[in-house]
């Protein structure tokens, strides 16, 4: 019924006695989600409402079987968060945090490479199976279990997309934010290949935006490997060049990384790409001719 | 974050990268004293702008003595120096760097950024200095050596090696290039760069290699662990007087050409809802993400950035409220149309979390807006109210 997270992921919050840590520790396990373990140095032994503190991720592993860990962790410290879950055999990394260094992520991905860990974020809302596990900070009412994947790299405009879908009638498999920076843990690729092979998802929806290649590069595995429905949109269509719109990774760079030249690409694989962000839900009714 | 050419230099050379002899001045009665240190020969001017392009648009001169030197100065030093990264109106010079003039036999590029497809940082570099890399890139890709560095390991000397034959350094010349290679990666690895860029970087007549220009950029995320270094060397004089405003209040405003101001929550959301203005048959007036409070403070900021420019015909406020609760912002935005005076229509869409009570808050407050529901009809609505 979904990809990476559902209702038998066991959640660590790296960070869980900060102010944003613990509120959205708190909503997780509002929604459903089993909150299992929550990791501050030097807090362990503690409990946060009924959650118990650990001083590291290993002791919370070894203690609680916590194979999801959600990191708000601030930006100096973030890095090596990632690293810690990792080494502690988490299974899902997703990193909440903005602002992370580019220069520390580069050394964060060499250090995951070859590690089973897989890493979502940094800089993004998150990852939620609707009415199983909520693993973020987007608001959970907006979604309904169903069988579109979304993968995004925004916050907001993927609410957006997803109530448009929900009011539509129409459900989500699971919805992941991989995040507005120019280097992160899962690619478009990576959660397009995933959702393919899910049984249950029938269509995806990915939103993406200026800067970098991967849109291109999803567009390419879509051509070559996707048999389900793709339906796109990219953000950023009258962003100015060599202007950073908000997100890090958000930057046309020496005339690269333009919409129109990821919005070509995309059409050329023959995904649905909507111009209008007003239309993405409606596209992907008619794509599946509800 | 960017930096001058002069302070670049500055950086280089205290990391044993070698540089040309210069002098910034900032006011023409230090041309004299600069000129003199630098021994009274042949003298570069170069205008101090971020913008490139600076020799095209006649910001760089080389000149003969002083005489020549103060007439060229006078010149450059505030004119309105209009490059192909400038736009029409062009960027006022205020600082200058004199520097030495050189005997140069070649030019190269040489620049490091961050490879996102490849997560590492890159070399790139070729034989055709002087010109950008995208039009080489673009139009002989073969001309590009590109060197592909552990982020863990840093630049490795065989690397730096390779570069240099690559190139087609001889001789002595070879280990010179290659040390300078090592010293600007180095630089780029310490400062927390996003781009060093040498354009051209030199081979002089008598056997030395130099960076004849300088272009820095700084990783805004790494600011925190620079402090007292780069960050200082800020020149606000280079930005948007709105966006410098903006950036007080931590909003995230970048200053557009339309008349349709907007207000988001989200850099994705107010990304697409400039893209739907565009749509609806206007344009966007700014890119404004306020963030995930959105509360009356922060939007009454919001309102009075978005208001100071003069080209605004109408604004448009689009808010998804996730965990901050519509309703909590509506009060928010009716407050803030206390605080400071909209004097152009006012179209406000609130999405998520209590969304109906938000609408009716806003229905029942006096204020003059127009209330819209979804994204299609409140840009339909903003382009109507000035159309």
């Amino acid at each position: 019924m979904s990809i990476l997270v559902n209702k038998d992921s066991k959640i660590v919050v790296q960070g869980i006695t900060g102010n944003e840590g613990m509120f959205h520790a708190q909503q997780c396990v509002a929604y459903g989600t089993q909150v299992v373990a929550g990791v501050t140095p030097g807090k362990g032994g503690q409990k946060m409402d009924e959650v118990p503190v650990f001083n590291t991720v290993d002791e919370a592993v070894k203690a609680t079987g916590a194979n999801v860990s959600l990191i708000f962790v601030p930006p100096p410290f973030a890095a090596d968060a990632i690293m810690e879950a990792t080494d502690a055999g988490i299974d899902l990394v997703v990193c909440i945090t903005e602002g992370i260094p580019t220069l520390d992520m580069l050394k964060v991905k060499a250090f995951m490479k070859g590690k089973k860990t897989r890493m979502i974020g940094p800089n993004c809302p998150g990852i939620i199976t609707p009415d199983e596990a909520k693993v973020g900070i987007m608001p959970g009412f907006i979604h309904k279990a169903g069988s579109i994947g979304v993968i995004s790299r925004s916050g907001t405009l993927t609410y957006e997309a997803v109530a448009q879908l929900t009011e539509r009638g129409l459900g989500q498999s699971t919805c992941i934010g991989i995040g507005g920076d120019p280097i992160i843990g899962s690619q478009f690729i990576d959660l397009l290949a995933l959702f393919e092979e899910d049984p249950d998802t029938e269509a995806v929806v990915m939103i993406g935006e200026i800067g970098g290649s991967a849109e291109e590069e999803a567009a390419q595995f879509v051509s070559d490997n996707m048999t389900k429905p793709v339906i796109g949109f990219i953000a950023g269509q009258t962003a100015p060049p060599g202007r950073r719109m908000g997100h890090a990774g958000a930057i046309i760079a020496g005339g690269k990384g333009t919409a129109a030249e990821k919005m070509a690409a995309m059409t050329k694989a023959g995904i649905h790409v909507v111009k209008s962000p007003a239309d993405i839900g409606e596209t992907v009714v008619k794509v599946l001719g509800r | 974050m960017k930096i001058h050419e002069y302070q670049a230099k500055a950086l280089l050379k205290e990391a044993g990268v070698q540089v040309p002899r210069g002098v910034p001045i900032f006011d023409l009665n230090q041309v004299e004293t600069a000129v003199t240190e630098l021994g009274g020969g042949t003298v570069v001017v170069k205008a101090q702008i971020h913008a490139g392009g600076r020799g095209k648009g006649g910001g760089v001169k080389v000149v003969n003595g002083l005489d020549e030197a103060q007439k060229v100065a006078g010149e450059i030093l505030g004119m309105q120096l209009v490059t192909h990264q400038t736009g029409p109106e062009g960027k006022q010079v205020k600082r200058l760097l004199i520097e030495e003039g050189m005997d140069i036999k070649k030019e190269y590029y040489f620049g490091i950024v961050v490879d996102r497809a490849s997560e590492c940082p890159v070399i790139m570099a070729s034989t055709e200095g002087g010109m950008e890399i995208e039009k080489v890139a673009a139009e002989t890709p073969e001309k590009i050596i590109k060197e592909f560095i552990d982020p863990v390991l840093g630049l490795r000397p065989f690397q730096a090696t390779k570069i240099a034959y690559g190139l087609g350094f001889e001789g002595k010349v070879v280990r010179q290039a290659s040390t300078l290679f090592m010293n600007l990666y180095k630089v780029f690895e310490a400062q927390d760069c996003s781009m060093v860029e040498i354009n051209p970087l030199v081979e002089t007549g008598d056997g030395r290699v130099l960076a004849l220009d300088a272009k820095v950029n700084f990783d805004e995320n790494a600011l925190y662990r620079h402090k007292g270094g780069w960050p200082e060397l800020r020149d606000l004089d280079e930005e948007e007087p709105l966006e410098v405003e903006a950036s007080k209040f931590g909003l995230n405003y970048i200053k557009l050409d339309g008349e349709v101001g907007c207000m988001v929550n989200g850099a994705g959301l107010a990304m697409a809802t400039m893209d739907i203005i565009k749509l609806a048959g206007a344009e966007p007036a700014n890119f404004l993400d306020v963030g995930g409070a959105a509360n009356a403070e922060s939007v009454a900021n919001a309102f009075r950035i978005i208001l100071s420019d003069p080209n605004v015909k109408a604004v448009l406020v689009n808010i998804f409220g996730g965990i901050v609760r519509c309703d909590r912002i509506a009060s928010g935005i009716i407050e803030a149309t206390k605080m400071v005076d909209v004097n152009v229509p006012l179209v406000v869409r609130l999405e998520g979390t209590n969304a109906e009570e938000a609408s009716k808050i806003l229905d029942e407050s006096g204020i003059d807006m127009i209330v819209a529901r979804g994204l299609a009809d409140a840009a339909e609505k903003v382009v109507a109210a000035f159309k």
